[in-house]
């Protein structure tokens, strides 16, 4: 894609001897949302720390607004305008809510924005204002969850990586959740990178997907096709199609294999 | 590189990996049997390696193994020395006796240090066993009935059955000896569910307690098993020093003791013997390198001239002759060593393991470091 925000070719990243990234390629056009589906261990964590800095690639590049930015550190990867939102609501948990918050515009100088940014905040997140002034460890599962998100966009970031908004959180929570991110993409704009384990909602919010598998990409379409497909049905959103007796007596493999 | 085909879970369990690591144990042994033939200089040097060596096994149980970061294990060592000559000389005990009642009576005081640690981690159990330490200085210093305060006691070479170890090769022997002893015991000790549970506990206490692991039990065995073989290396090391004054046992032996752990490598009874190795021989190797340097540099500038060769010796043993150089250097080499081994000795042993048992095919990108991040421990 020419016009894309940010694009990652070939990129392998290694836990010491073990490879967990083999050659990535992929590219997110800018104001979209793309989804990267898989199972667990398939990489999914790494390429978005690859791409936010935490961790190091061996090979590959990360293009972001035409720069390359693969071996950067997180904090300069944050100033050129990514958040991360890292897996399991890392929140700082003995500032209070609002200081989390203000944590997040940690990089910013301009105190009129940042006040009507907290605002706009409180609007997307109205529990978080009824928290503002308690111990982000005290908060349930669900609030910390919003308050990372609440956080990665106090930076009034371009992109914003998302690692699985909705791990350990209620459905109707998740239902929430993710309304909430679609209208952060629709109203300002921000782009987003979203890595989940529950393709359904995934692949029903995004607009463009990628499937990988034990660190490659096995397929690739818009969401609304992935989801007709029969493989991504069977192996990601637990479908089973059965024969005219309502028995199967077949094991489906996956067209990639 | 030789795999293992394992069938069974005894397999995992098992002290030797293979018989080819057996061999090598043992080739290891009948060469350390030799040692005082080859080396008969050094063999206090040598010694001292070896009791370190128990010192550092003691620590590994506890802070490599348990977790439970000890700033005061000089104390220990300290209460089986001064308990070990009270029951050898002021009581007339036989040195058996003597050696495993002062292993009790240290075991006793771990004991006493792990009950209330049981409510500390981290810093705070750091401090608590650094005051510990302190007040038993305090206390070998003023219980001048037993330990003859500041004036210090005069200790005897060992008599083991009526036979005495005077010698210097005996005394090897005899540390030899010990520091297999407590390998073997702690060896088999870890690979026990004693072990697993202190693996267990270090890694995550909650997930510990939740099979049924008494916390407080196996912090407790871990303190007084510890304690145990600082008594027995205390012992040692009272036969070795000769003379017991309590400034012996300071804190900065506690900190030598933990800096042995940290440079040999957290977690391994390898990382144990290396970092008192590393700790005993390198003051050694310091020392002798400063006598023989400035000879060496004058002969290799005296190709070039014989006044500049003179002029070159006398500059170079003026400058290692300075005080304060020998800790300086050996200061230098710790930094640079963890700077550059975070995983200790132990850890560059491995890589030199691997890249033989690979040879032509060995990748540094094995052990690339990732960036690293710190979080709070104050969640726990």
């Amino acid at each position: 894609m020419a016009d894309a925000l940010l694009t990652v070719s070939n990129l392998e990243t290694y836990y010491g001897p073990i490879m967990a990234i083999r050659g990535v390629s992929f590219s997110v056009p800018a104001g979209a949302i793309v989804t990267i589906l898989g199972a667990n261990g398939a990489g999914k964590t790494t390429i978005l720390k690859t791409i936010c800095g935490v961790m190091d690639p061996l090979k590959g590049t990360v293009t972001f607004e035409r720069r390359e930015i693969q071996g950067l550190d997180p904090d300069a990867v944050t100033r050129l305008g990514i958040s991360h939102v890292p897996e399991g609501r890392e929140v700082f948990p003995f500032l209070s809510a609002a200081e989390n918050l203000r944590m997040g515009a940690y990089t910013r100088r301009d105190a009129a924005g940042v006040a009507r940014d907290l605002e706009m905040v409180y609007d997307y997140f109205p529990v978080l204002r009824s928290r503002a002034d308690q111990r982000a460890g005290q908060l349930s599962g669900g609030e910390q969850q919003m308050l990372t998100i609440a956080r990665a966009l106090m930076a009034r970031p371009t992109m914003m990586l998302l690692d699985e908004p909705s791990l350990g959180l209620a459905p109707r929570l998740v239902k929430e959740i993710f309304e909430i991110i679609v209208r952060i993409n629709r109203d300002r704009g921000v782009t987003i990178l979203l890595v989940e384990q529950n393709a359904n909602m995934a692949l029903h919010v995004a607009d463009y997907g990628y499937v990988l598998e034990i660190g490659r990409i096995v397929m690739e379409d818009t969401c609304a096709r992935l989801l007709d497909k029969e493989d991504i049905k069977e192996f990601y959103l637990g479908m089973k199609s059965s024969s005219v007796r309502g028995t199967r007596r077949w094991k489906r493999k996956k067209t990639w294999r | 590189m030789r795999f293992l085909l394992k069938t069974s879970y005894e397999q995992d369990l098992r002290l030797f990996r293979d018989a080819v690591q057996r061999n090598w144990y043992i080739a290891l042994g009948l060469a350390l049997l030799v040692l005082p033939a080859l080396v008969p200089t050094y063999l206090v040097d040598i010694s001292l390696v070896f009791i370190y060596g128990l010192c550092g096994v003691s620590l590994m149980v506890l802070a490599g193994y348990t977790g439970l970061v000890s700033l005061g294990h000089a104390a220990f060592l300290g209460i089986g020395a001064y308990a070990h000559v009270y029951f050898v000389q002021d009581l007339g005990l036989p040195w058996v006796i003597s050696v495993a009642l002062a292993a009790a009576v240290t075991a006793g005081a771990g004991v006493l240090v792990g009950l209330p640690a049981l409510r500390m981690t981290g810093v705070y159990l750091s401090i608590a066993t650094l005051a510990f330490a302190l007040i038993i200085q305090e206390v070998l210093t003023r219980w001048e009935r037993v330990t003859h305060g500041l004036k210090g006691r005069p200790v005897d070479k060992p008599v083991i059955f009526g036979v005495s170890l005077a010698h210097d090769a005996a005394f090897y022997f005899l540390c030899l000896a010990a520091l297999i002893g407590g390998l073997w015991l702690t060896a088999n000790l870890l690979r026990a569910p004693t072990g697993r549970a202190w693996v267990a506990i270090r890694d995550s206490e909650i997930a510990a307690q939740s099979m049924g692991v008494n916390r407080a039990r196996y912090k407790t065995l871990a303190f007084a098993y510890s304690a145990a073989l600082m008594g027995v290396a205390g012992a040692l090391f009272a036969h070795k020093v000769g003379f017991l004054a309590p400034d012996i046992f300071s804190v900065l032996l506690s900190i030598q003791f933990l800096l042995m752990v940290v440079v040999g490598g957290l977690g391994s009874l390898h990382g144990a013997l290396f970092g008192a190795a590393f700790v005993a021989l390198l003051p050694v190797l310091i020392s002798e390198a400063r006598d023989r340097v400035p000879a060496w540099a004058g002969q290799v500038v005296a190709l070039a001239g014989k006044d500049a060769g003179a002029a070159a010796f006398l500059g170079v043993d003026r400058f290692v002759k300075q005080p304060g150089l020998e800790p300086g250097l050996f200061g230098l080499i710790l930094v640079l060593f963890i700077l550059f081994e975070p995983l200790g000795v132990y850890g560059r042993w491995r890589k030199v393991q691997l890249y033989f048992s690979t040879f032509p095919l060995y990748k540094r990108a094995t052990f690339r470091r990732q960036k690293t991040y710190m979080r709070s421990e104050r969640l726990r």
